[in-house]
């Protein structure tokens, strides 16, 4: 067990505004368009004068100074995160961590993601690497890796893992602003094309364009504001660099890692995985829930594929996992909108698909920078 | 019809593709504690020395697991698709991929022996590929 010096922010930062733009194809704008978008929204939700924030994240957006300038805002903390799909939980903690030392007041966090129309491809000589004399690449075929020894150790197989996809996708029905809104079954799972066997397409995330951002204050700041706060009540972290020349892969699907992060985590909110009333989970590719799902402890290792049967994950089911449609079928948001969705079940405020009495609603990013988040109500 | 990628080795990692058009397949060693990576890095990521050699590799590895792919991300592997690429663990410890010759990743199981054999089917770079043990 690491250090566990930062439990003292156990309830001490809240958020206090999330916003998010439409998702789907839009040309018409761009990165900035889309961030400001979701920033003027997630002002609105909290009623905060937007001169009063004095710190500011960004990710996937270009430039945090025209991100800024475009804002009209010149704070006193910034950061820019690199493009990558594991850095949301990364960047709250970061931003829980400034406010409680004081560096900002109003941390506010804007992710903005314009891929769908300029049809990234994420492989191929558009990232190159050390494998591609061999034609591999992608992240989606380091997850095939992991899935087919998966199913070689411990006999999961497809139609368990397609579980993950449609429990996904009949939340996205639910939700007004998911991309994909039409039902799919276990066997429609299994007709759909292979892209990098045994993975198929509705194994994957969908690349739309869109933005979100949250804003975070201290406990004490947050009684001022609209709404009533959703506290962090807990978090964790553990990186897994080595081996990671084969980029987005982990032979034991970060298992220990994600142990750690649970360790820290439930240490620091005091509740353990029965306590969970919903799991927002990152879901770039749909393997990363079961690993996901072990390493938290909600099974066993090598038992996620039962575990995930007969609708577990499935709203009204023991654990209903992403429930605004993950990156599978609401919109490729890399971590952001989930954490958003989790403050929005803590409000009660996602209508079809609100679990009731979501008191306790974690998110996870199983990734070489593995993180999880607690949010209860303030 | 267009090349496939060729390998773009960092500074650090030159001394693998040499060894390989000699027709040796290598490991990163260190010097100092015996440390054995790839790809090359510029210290040892176990002592930090900056004392490295590509030292001959037993050529031995095990199969941990393999993809199949359908989609084509390069129009040089275009007309192979759909093909497989398989992770091996060296038994020097790294992991390396690649792809099987001779056989189909369906094949195979996980866990199963394999061993390396040299692709010289481009005149300039050698690419490590593996085979079942004891079969042609």
């Amino acid at each position: 067990m690491p250090n566990t010096a930062f439990h003292k922010l156990k309830d001490r930062i809240a958020v206090v505004g999330v916003g998010n733009t439409a998702y789907g194809n839009f040309p018409h704008t761009d990165d900035y368009g889309l961030g400001a978008e979701a920033f003027r929204r997630a002002v609105e939700d909290c009623g905060l004068d937007k001169n009063q924030v004095d710190g500011l994240g960004v990710c996937r957006v270009p430039y945090y100074a025209r991100m800024g300038e475009i804002l009209g805002l010149n704070p006193r903390w910034t950061v820019q995160f690199p493009p990558h799909g594991r850095m949301s939980a990364m960047a709250i903690i970061e931003a829980a961590a400034a406010l409680d030392a004081g560096l900002c007041d109003y941390a506010a966090l804007i992710y903005a993601n314009i891929g769908r129309s300029r049809r990234v491809n994420y492989g191929g000589e558009e990232s190159p690497g050390v494998w591609d004399p061999f034609g591999f690449t992608s992240p989606g075929a380091a997850h095939a890796l992991m899935f087919q020894r998966h199913m070689a150790l411990y006999g999961t197989t497809t139609r368990q893992l397609a579980e993950v996809s449609v429990a996904v996708r009949h939340h996205a029905c639910l939700n007004p602003d998911a991309v994909m809104k039409q039902p799919i079954t276990i066997e429609d799972h299994e007709a759909t094309r292979p892209i990098t066997a045994p993975l198929r397409l509705l194994d994957y995330c969908l690349i739309n364009d869109g933005a979100v951002c949250l804003i975070l204050t201290t406990k004490e700041r947050a009684r001022d504001l609209k709404k009533p706060p959703v506290m962090i009540s807990g978090f964790g972290a553990r990186e897994a660099y080595t081996g990671s020349s084969i980029s987005n892969f982990n032979l034991n699907f970060w298992y220990d890692e994600v142990q750690d992060v649970a360790r820290q985590t439930y240490g620091m909110a005091g509740v353990g995985p029965n306590d969970v009333d919903a799991l927002m989970c990152y879901d770039n590719f749909s393997p990363t829930v079961l690993f996901s799902l072990e390493g938290l402890g909600f099974c066993k290792q090598g038992e996620a594929g039962s575990f995930v049967e007969g609708g577990t994950l499935r709203l009204g089911g023991r654990l209903p996992t992403n429930t605004d449609g993950g990156h599978l079928s609401n919109s490729y948001m890399q971590g952001w909108a989930l954490n958003v969705e989790a403050v929005r079940q803590v409000r009660g405020e996602c209508g079809a698909r609100q679990v009731p009495n979501a008191q306790v609603v974690q998110f996870v990013a199983t990734t070489p920078c593995s993180r999880s988040i607690i949010y209860t109500p303030g | 019809m267009s090349s496939k990628p060729r390998p773009r080795p960092d500074v650090f990692n030159t001394g693998f593709w040499q060894a390989a058009r000699e027709g040796r397949f290598t490991i990163q060693r260190c010097d100092d504690c015996g440390d054995a990576h790839y790809p090359g890095t510029p210290v040892c990521p176990k002592c930090l020395s900056s004392s490295q050699s590509w030292a001959p590799a037993s050529g031995r590895g095990t199969l941990l697991s393999w993809v199949r792919f359908h989609r084509a991300y390069w129009d040089g592997f275009r007309e192979e698709v759909p093909y497989g690429v398989v992770l091996v663990g060296l038994e020097e410890g790294p992991m390396m991929l690649s792809n099987l010759v001779g056989a189909e990743p369906e094949d195979c199981t996980i866990g199963e022996k394999l061993e390396v054999t040299l692709d010289t089917s481009d005149p300039e770079w050698t690419l490590p590929k593996w085979r079942r043990v004891g079969r042609a």
